[in-house]
């Protein structure tokens, strides 16, 4: 599903400044009937895709519509944080304190010390995300980009032993019993069975929209979905407005955007709002599809996952961290039958991803006009050097 | 609070002995960062690696408890040898595998961090799959004791049995408290005596000062990264013996926490800054046990980390400021 | 335009092959057992659910150990009806819990599971196994709290921390005689569980409390506390990979009291790494000592080259139960009930389930390590 840009082809020689045209723009260039056709026909891709079952496509190991809810959770923090990493350069490393933030705050109003309703503990849940970002946010951002990952990442772990040690927060038994969201039985979708080698439509298997069961993940796949929307669709907006290009301005360099009159540590701190924000709200999904949390969910391991899904997808680009969250998320579910090695192939890839795709798998535009200058100057340097 | 004082000897020795390996660790942090401003995530790995080396060749010379004095001398200075010949061996393939390939394209600098969790992860996983390394080489059954139950715990004899050399407040002062901090302390005079006076060690600091003009001065970057890592390594399998004769047990994620300890210490002192690595070693070490005193155990990494935000609002560039040599401000 | 075409062509052709072969539904019939039918269904599957890969394996793998031995001795008796053992590794992690658990009850050979090993996946996936009403037998989540949900199809195949907690204190009470007791836990939900137990049992006589976190090594701290309280007892409640380092280092600052442990603890990795350190342990277990299942013991050796681990008794004799069922023609529906009844001896246990699911007629065993040896010293009555 990923599509790669022919932009990114190494160009070499000299006419790199005449660029092929993009997916972007190929896609914009078609008439709006068909473009507006396209974005259904892959939506609705989207929302039927734990039941095709494609072979190949579809996880051995493990139910494909839980996998598909575990990915979505991930494109979802991965959205969340690259506004923080991708957008204002800040780099955190302890990110799964807000998806932990998110997900407790469902837990504890819904099931351990009140039982608020589903659609009021969520907002709850995404403003209280979004409170600590803010009082992390406060007084650490005001430190240099580099020490800000480790207090972050020690803001992470601090988030997970007070969960572990404090027994109101229900300790290391975590809370039981987080109550499903409110269901709206619509219809019910057929899954395809494969079995025989050719796609069949399986009655006997069918996912009903919206209806929030124990064994059936796929509702809580497509309400991540259409969470995933919302976001993306408030991405684009922020991304384009003035807060968008004083995160630009202040990445690239604080001194000068403030200078010009742009407040960066509040942009800043609304970026890390912002974030936490977008966080919570998938923590707090998780809870709900999971029913049970403890700590063990949150373990520092999982900032790291989550800015390797940044990073990976190219930070800054929104179609690239997707992508890059689809990778970090998909890959050792589909590829289980590694079994022990799985760990060790996916840092191997991390590793080869790192060096073979230096910029992110959908580097931002940005950056390639960067990356050709940088290129372009020091080919005229070792010109220089050699002559 | 009373009972801190009560036992204040007795948090502040052992307090000293486990903060004397955070800066070991730490110092390779510094030294990569002070050269490539890159935190060198997989550091904590090459810590593990050292300890195994350390663990695997007391075991190969039949090293146990109530040696004799020679024996005691030669087992630990093999354990010295080996730890950190493995640790300088892998700092130095991590250089080449993971970041050089990555200097050579010019990659941005977070780009580095994630080849580097790659490695992390690699290196890890080789060490928790070592009994399956070894089949795939034919070796298991000679290698048997070496690497069963590679997932879990590998305990060492111990060959310094802890004599309590003397006493102050109440804590008998051990041999092995003894040999950690005195010995931490002397290799890192040894080191930073290297970094100030050798040829190489002015190297450092150049490309740590300014890239551009050392390389214009004639020093060859690559070779000092080289040498950094390089010696990074070697430091961190310097603690990895300390850390095997003072715990004497390791498995193959051990490394983790540690790293993210020894990386708090680096920053509190001045990440770049060598006094200041064993300066936040020490700090964080004390730290944690005067908060176990305190609050608990369970909440003494929470008083470390609380501790980390509090001195960066205060000195944003930790405790004695970032610099190797004496470049940055 | 090329990239419209490289995207709809796929799915037209979908579409259209999804037109050509129709639908089915309705009339699929179970595969796998028959029900009441005496011939053994063959190609059926049990599920082995716990940690087998990450930082939680070992335990998993321990048990993995002894269900593959049960499936050894079941498949040689049976050359021609071989049952598979079918893995679902979580890691350890309730949130990848409840999809493992989806794909096993989709799989409709699989009738039955050993499993969850931990607690906390247990409370994320028994729910989703007790609505498909597929059995599970857990070796090793000794969380009380999991047998009081009502879920049908919840066994345990060992003592709860209710059991084997009283069974420590007294213990210590009575036997070590302890007058000052220092209790440590790992903050896991196994360990706080118990030593919250064991210190509301012996009440005053709990000089200090210390609460550890997993993965620690350096426990300077905690040592310095048990050392200065005068302790002459010292019960941790947590796992063999903390209680190495822990008795090691007390034993290095010169502690010399008892260390008494339960049985997380009980495996021979903690002797290994402790050395000398673990040499007097106390170690309670709800497990019937080794002596009484040799045959067991030597089994696992010559297949593994090691001693029998911790639960790779409760694996075998988890997966013992679910194949014994199969050889009895039972089904995914049928082993229900073929466990609720069952009642023989195992190789740790008169295996046999009260109405909650939990092993009737638990006995807590005391063990201590002796020469580098676990050693039953008798039950704890």
């Amino acid at each position: 599903m990923s599509t790669s840009t022919p932009a990114t082809t190494t160009t070499t020689g000299e006419n790199q400044d005449a660029r092929r045209p993009g997916f972007k723009e190929r896609v914009n260039g078609l008439p709006r009937p068909v473009k507006i056709a396209l974005w259904v026909a892959f939506a609705l891709f989207l929302f039927l895709l734990p039941l095709l079952n494609i072979p190949f496509v579809t996880t051995e190991g493990s139910d494909f519509g839980g996998v598909l809810f575990t990915v979505a959770t991930y494109v979802l923090v991965a959205l969340g944080l690259n506004i923080v990493v991708g957008y204002a350069g800040l780099l955190d490393l302890g990110y799964v304190g807000f998806y932990a933030v998110g997900a407790y705050t469902v837990g504890v109003l819904s099931a351990e010390h009140a039982s608020l309703p589903w659609l009021l503990s969520v907002p709850i849940a995404i403003g209280i995300a979004m409170l600590s970002g803010i009082i992390l946010g406060a007084p650490t951002l005001r430190v240099r980009g580099d020490y800000l990952a480790i207090v972050t990442l020690g803001f992470g772990e601090i988030v997970r032993l007070t969960l572990v040690n404090t027994q109101w927060l229900g300790g290391a038994q975590g809370i039981s019993d987080i109550p499903k969201p409110p269901g709206l039985e619509l219809f019910e979708v057929p899954a395809i069975d494969w079995s025989s080698g050719a796609p069949v439509v399986d009655l006997d298997t069918t996912s009903t929209f919206l209806k929030f069961g124990i064994t059936d993940f796929v509702p809580y796949y497509w309400l991540a979905l259409i969470v995933i929307g919302l976001v993306v669709l408030f991405d684009v907006l922020v991304k384009n407005s003035r807060v968008g290009r004083a995160w630009e301005a202040t990445r690239e360099d604080e001194d000068v955007a403030e200078l010009m009159g742009v407040p960066t540590f509040r942009f800043k701190l609304l970026a890390f709002a912002l974030g936490a924000a977008i966080g919570g709200l998938s923590g707090a999904l998780f809870a709900t599809k999971s029913g049970f949390i403890n700590p063990q969910s949150f373990e520092l391991i999982l900032s790291i996952l989550f800015i390797a899904a940044v990073v990976v997808g190219g930070a800054g680009n929104r179609w690239g961290i997707i992508v890059g969250a689809i990778v970090v998320s998909y890959f050792p579910e589909r590829f289980r039958e590694f079994a022990d090695f799985r760990v060790l192939v996916f840092g191997l890839a991390l590793m080869l991803l790192a060096i073979f795709r230096p910029q992110g798998i959908l580097p931002p535009r940005r950056t390639l006009r960067a990356k050709k200058a940088d290129e372009r100057q020091a080919i005229l340097e070792e010109g220089e050097a050699s002559a | 609070m009373q009972y801190l004082l009560d036992n204040f000897f007795s948090f502040t020795i052992t307090g000293l002995t486990i903060g004397a390996v955070y800066a070991l660790v730490a110092l390779g942090y510094t030294l990569v960062y002070g050269v490539l401003r890159l935190i060198n995530f997989a550091h904590s790995e090459v810590f593990m690696f050292g300890t195994f080396a350390a663990l695997w060749v007391v075991m190969l010379l039949g090293g146990k408890g109530g040696g004799s004095v020679g024996q005691v001398i030669f087992w630990v200075a093999m354990m010295f040898v080996a730890a950190m010949a493995m640790s300088g061996l892998i700092a130095v393939l991590l250089e080449r595998v993971a970041y050089r390939p990555l200097r050579k394209r010019n990659a941005p600098p977070l780009i580095a961090l994630i080849s580097a969790i790659g490695a992390s992860f690699v290196l890890a996983e080789l060490m928790g799959l070592r009994s399956r390394v070894a089949s795939w080489v034919g070796l298991d059954d000679n290698l048997r004791d070496y690497v069963r139950n590679s997932r879990n715990n590998a305990g060492m004899p111990t060959i310094i049995q802890p004599q309590p050399i003397f006493t102050i407040g109440g804590y008998h002062v051990t041999n092995v408290d003894i040999l950690v901090i005195v010995g931490a302390i002397a290799i890192m005079v040894v080191l930073d005596q290297f970094v100030k006076r050798s040829r190489l060690g002015r190297g450092i600091r150049a490309v740590a000062m300014d890239p551009e003009s050392a390389a214009l001065m004639g020093v060859n970057r690559d070779r000092v990264i080289q040498v950094t890592f390089l010696v990074g390594g070697v430091m961190a399998g310097a603690a990895a013996v300390f850390y095997m004769l003072k715990i004497g047990i390791t498995r193959y994620d051990a490394g983790f926490i540690l790293g993210v300890k020894a990386f708090t210490a680096a920053v509190l002192g001045g990440i770049g800054n060598l006094r200041g690595a064993l300066l936040g070693g020490f700090v964080l070490g004390l730290a944690e046990n005067y908060g176990s005193a305190l609050v608990g155990t369970q909440w003494k990494d929470v008083v470390a980390f609380v501790l980390l935000v509090l001195i960066l609002l205060f000195r944003p560039t930790g405790l004695l400021g970032e610099s190797l040599g004496k470049a940055r401000a | 335009m090329r990239s419209t075409l490289k995207f709809a062509v796929p799915l037209a052709v979908a579409a259209l092959a999804l037109g050509a072969c129709g639908t089915k539904g309705g009339e699929t019939p179970a595969p796998g057992g028959t029900g009441g039918a005496a011939q053994a269904a063959c190609d059926l599957k049990i599920g082995m659910f716990g940690a087998l890969t990450g930082p939680n394996a070992n335990l998993g793998i321990y048990i993995q150990n002894g269900v593959n031995l049960a499936l050894d001795d079941y498949n040689k008796k049976h050359p021609n009806c071989k049952v598979t053992l079918e893995n679902y590794d979580s890691q350890g992690l309730p949130d990848q819990a409840p999809a493992l658990a989806k794909k096993a009850i989709d799989d409709k050979k699989v009738v039955g599971i050993v499993g969850p090993a931990f607690s906390g996946e247990s409370k994320a996936a028994d729910p989703a196994f007790n609505e498909a009403g597929l059995v599970t037998i857990t070796p090793s989540a000794t969380a009380t709290k999991l047998s009081t949900n009502g879920w049908k199809t919840f066994f345990r195949a060992l003592g709860n921390d209710d059991t084997q907690g009283p069974a420590a204190a007294k213990y210590i009470k009575e036997t070590v005689k302890s007058t000052k007791t220092f209790v440590i836990d790992d903050a896991s939900e196994y360990g706080k569980g118990l030593a919250d137990i064991v210190r509301k049992d012996l009440g005053a006589q709990v000089v200090g409390n210390d609460t550890i976190q997993q993965k620690q090594t350096d426990f300077s701290a905690s040592v310095t506390k048990v050392v200065s309280s005068g302790a002459d007892t010292l019960f941790f409640g947590g796992y063999s990979p903390e209680a190495a380092p822990l008795i090691k280092q007390l034993r290095d600052a010169g502690w010399k009291g008892t260390f008494v442990v339960a049985d997380g603890v009980k495996d021979q990795s903690y002797i290994d790494n402790a050395k000398d350190a673990a040499e007097g342990t106390i170690i309670t277990c709800p497990c019937v000592p080794p002596d009484v299942a040799p045959d067991f013991q030597a089994a696992y050796k010559a297949k593994y080259n090691e001693d029998p681990n911790t639960y790779s008794g409760e694996g075998y004799d988890s997966a013992t139960i679910l194949l014994e069922g199969i050889a009895a023609g039972k089904d995914r529906e049928s082993m229900l009930d073929f466990v609720k009844s069952y009642d023989k001896k195992g190789v740790t246990k008169q295996l046999k389930f009260d109405d909650k699911g939990e092993s009737a007629d638990i006995k807590v065993f005391a063990y201590k390590v002796e020469g580098g040896k676990i050693v039953g010293i008798g039950e704890i009555k």
